[in-house]
């Protein structure tokens, strides 16, 4: 059976903060480009990023992207790549001034500048003291991003398949990426999009968790697609727990509760961070601070009936500044919790918020990927930005306000990428293999055909609870082993899995589905490199190995699907044109 | 705290049925199951998978899972399941085309929104730099840039329904003037040269609904106010 084709140079998978700015690249140099996105684009989790975009703009006291690079080869206990931690650093307040440029609407000082305020791990000085680095809108700085990106891409005419979903990635016989195949969800249609070049932009996969700050949709399907495709992922194991979770409902509470000076309290009221990080308590790198809680939790010193979680004090902040810079906060503590945090503290736990690894690629935005010698072979045509890429700036563990810089650097720097390759090769489209679209098509025709098998919802809980229990903020060989066979014996279920409902139009259960065959990919590779990985990193932290190992594991991990074979490859110590920072001991 | 809830949920595959009908849906919730989301997931998962809706953040910050809940438009993860009246009705969002059970074609609610050039127009060659705004200023968008675009305003009010290819409809207005608002746009003559037509903006009749039942709190009627008190200032 044959599927219509459909041309672009450019096909940009993910109408997030990277796709959006990836988007706008191309489309203002006049390439012929379309955004898939799964939803209308300012319905993409960049939306939910509350505190900040970091950038050295030094409004309120002194600060240099040099002590931002700093912080972030620290905050990412020295798994990063100094080359792509240099390029983003340096270009963050370009980034960021240019983003206001495009209209996004920045808190503001009395001098009319950007406002800034302290985030986690964002210190002056090369570690000294707590700087303010953290440009916002109020708590709402990822919704007013995203807008204004999209807006900025209403006035470059890009071109949107709204409610399209990725199958598959297209390589011919050389492995070069010609297009992806994606599912119009109103129709149920197949399509194949032949492309020059195509950006994964696909965000992370937090709801491999059953406790996540993270949306419906982030499933990891480009995660998925490329493990599908035969390419690795990297560093796929270090997942950060955001230390402030709302408890049970695990919505996100901003760092920026601790950046405008709230603080943690635990059963005894005590502010246990003091103990854990001398110096910037609660504004300790957020793994830190995870653990931190954990520890107290774990050892009795938690709160409520079930002494399962601590308490995020901020009413002493005084109602003025709370309904101006953390209005969203107060609005979701009351929703959630029916709880005024001008009054009360909110109760918080550590909750899965963010994918350090991803889709393994260089600072350009191109995939690289092991051929031959070579560990970082450019995989011609592919490219990855934002949370589903692993350029690595994160290393393993990634600073507050980084993540939203990440989307718009990296956004830019593939979309240029692309424009590059496309014109260099002023490219004829590569011939499609005979048989493109026929796999997915495959994938999605024995979905309809099943008549029995696992539940869907089942298999999903399942995973989550797995996830939960056997990767979570501690880890030990023991629990690791136990969860890759749990995971293993789930992902032989999956492969067996049923849904009823089997219409063309609409078929919301049938594009969940396909989201958990992506998922389930991420889940499995997160257990087994995090089993492979015998030392505490960032996030990372095994009770059986508690320290750091710079002989052994100073390195990314690669994951491939077929045979479950993991190899290492060295992080990149030569930035681009400043010393390299040499590993220390990590103190906050 | 188990409790039954019953449902009566709007259902309509174009594949399959000639005219929409309601399916009645009863299933248990817990003190877990806050909002009216959560049911939702759990009817998908335990009852029938079939009920097609959107969702995404379920927080409120998205803005995907509009729906008219027993008459009234709200987002599904903000509206607590205590607080409704039993059996919950269950339909899509009023005015637009419905694609599919819950999910509406919401093209011409974007067609709108692209018409007022939802992006700062300045013409100026930009600076190394931000450019400058007063916190008094910039003040002025509170209440405006909070929209999520979930369309619960537009699909609310009358003037919309009588005249939806002609009427702008409260969120597109509401960007409106969330531009002519911003100290650092340069077009706001020419917003207003192109609002000033018998029905973009004038359809408006302040029937409130739209502020009634904004997910966000916002006032779409007060910022059409605002935009017709910059028309009369130009006028005089």
């Amino acid at each position: 059976m044959s599927l219509p084709i459909l041309k672009f140079e450019a096909v940009i998978v993910g109408g997030g903060g990277a796709g959006l700015r990836a988007a706008l690249q191309l489309s203002e140099a006049g390439i012929k480009t379309v955004v898939l996105s799964k939803v209308f684009p300012t319905r993409s989790h960049t939306a939910a990023a509350q505190g900040g975009i970091s950038a050295a703009l030094g409004n309120i006291e002194d600060d240099n992207w040099h002590w931002h690079m700093y912080d972030t080869v620290k905050g990412a206990d020295w798994l990063g790549d100094q080359d792509a931690i240099e390029f983003m650093c340096r270009q963050a307040v370009d980034a960021v001034v240019e983003l206001e440029h495009y209209g996004m609407p920045f808190d503001r000082l009395e001098n009319g500048k950007i406002y800034q305020r302290p985030f986690g791990g964002h210190m002056a000085n090369f570690g000294k003291q707590p700087v303010r680095r953290a440009c916002c809108v109020a708590d709402r700085t990822g919704h007013a991003m995203l807008h204004a990106l999209y807006q900025r891409n209403v006035k470059a005419n890009t071109k949107f398949f709204v409610e399209w979903m990725a199958l598959d990635l297209i390589r011919n016989e050389n492995g070069d990426v010609v297009g992806v195949t994606a599912l119009e969800m109103e129709t149920g249609q197949v399509y194949v999009i032949q492309a020059k070049a195509v950006l994964f932009a696909t965000g992370g996969a937090g709801r491999i968790f059953q406790s996540s700050t993270n949306a419906f949709i982030n499933t990891g399907d480009g995660v998925g697609i490329t493990l599908r495709a035969g390419l690795p992922v990297e560093d796929i194991e270090f997942w950060q727990f955001h230390p402030t979770g709302l408890a049970g409902a695990g919505v996100l509470i901003t760092e920026g509760v601790r950046g405008e000076g709230g603080y943690l309290l635990n059963a005894n009221g005590e502010r246990f961070m003091e103990r854990y990080a001398p110096t910037a308590k609660d504004l300790a790198s957020r793994d830190v601070v995870s653990r931190a809680m954990q520890i107290e939790i774990n050892e009795g010193r938690g709160c409520g009936p079930n002494k399962d979680y601590v308490l995020l004090k901020l009413d002493h902040l005084g109602v003025e500044v709370i309904d101006q810079r953390l209005p969203g906060i107060r609005e979701i503590a009351l929703q959630f919790l029916g709880i005024d945090p001008i009054k009360e503290p909110i109760p918080v736990v550590p909750t899965c918020h963010y994918m350090m690894g991803g889709i393994p690629t260089n600072y350009k935005g191109e995939v690289v990927a092991p051929f031959g010698a070579n560990k970082e072979e450019v995989v011609k045509g592919f490219y990855a930005a934002g949370e589903c890429a692993c350029a690595s700036v994160h290393g393993a563990n990634r600073l507050g306000t980084n993540s939203l810089l990440d989307l718009v650097v990296f956004g830019k720097s593939a979309g240029n990428s692309m424009i590059k390759f496309i014109r260099e090769h002023d490219l004829e489209y590569k011939e499609l293999p005979k048989d493109a679209g026929e796999f997915s098509l495959q994938r999605v025709q024995k979905i309809d055909a099943s008549t029995s098998g696992e539940s869907l919802a089942e298999l999903r809980h399942e995973m989550q609870r797995i996830m939960q229990q056997h990767a979570g903020v501690f880890r030990t060989q023991k629990v690791l082993m136990d969860g890759i066979e749990k995971i293993e014996a789930l992902y032989a279920r999956a492969q067996n899995l049923y849904i009823k409902d089997k219409s063309k139009v609409f078929n919301t259960a049938r594009v969940e589905a396909l989201e958990f065959i992506n998922t389930i990919e991420v889940a499995l590779a997160t257990m087994i490199c995090a089993e492979a990985r015998k030392e505490s990193r960032g996030a990372q932290a095994r009770e059986d190995y508690p320290e750091r190992d710079d002989a052994n594991f100073m390195c990314h991990t690669l994951f491939y699907r077929d045979g479950r074979k993991i190899i290492y490859k060295d992080v990149h110590v030569a930035p681009l044109t400043v010393d390299y920072i040499p590993p220390a001991k990590r103190v906050y | 705290m188990n409790k039954k809830m019953k449902f009566s949920i709007y259902r309509y595959n174009p594949e399959v049925d000639t005219q929409p009908y309601y399916q009645d849906v009863e299933i248990e919730v817990t003190n877990l199951d806050k909002k009216l989301l959560n049911a939702l997931v759990k009817i998908k998962e335990q009852v029938d998978d079939s009920i097609a809706f959107r969702r995404s953040c379920r927080e409120g910050v998205c803005g995907s899972d509009a729906i008219n809940i027993n008459g009234r438009n709200g987002l599904a993860c903000l509206t607590d399941l205590a607080k409704l009246k039993e059996p919950v009705v269950l339909r899509p969002i009023p005015g637009l085309p419905v694609i599919r059970d819950l999910i509406v074609d919401m093209t011409q609610f974007f067609h709108q929104y692209n018409s007022i050039k939802p992006y700062v127009i300045d013409h100026n060659q930009m600076p190394s730099r931000e450019r400058l705004q007063s916190p008094k200023d910039r003040e002025e968008l509170n209440g405006v840039i909070e929209c999520i675009l979930c369309a619960c305003c537009t699909t609310a009010c009358p003037s919309f329904w009588w005249n939806p290819d002609k009427f702008l409809g409260p969120a597109a207005l509401l960007h409106a003037y969330r531009f002519i608002a911003d100290t650092r746009d340069e077009a706001t003559a020419e917003r207003l040269d192109d609002l000033n037509d018998p029905y973009k903006l004038f359809r408006c009749h302040t029937i409130m609904n739209c502020a009634d039942v904004c997910p966000k709190n916002l006032n779409p009627t007060k910022a059409i106010g605002k935009i017709k008190e910059f028309m009369l200032s130009r006028v005089i």
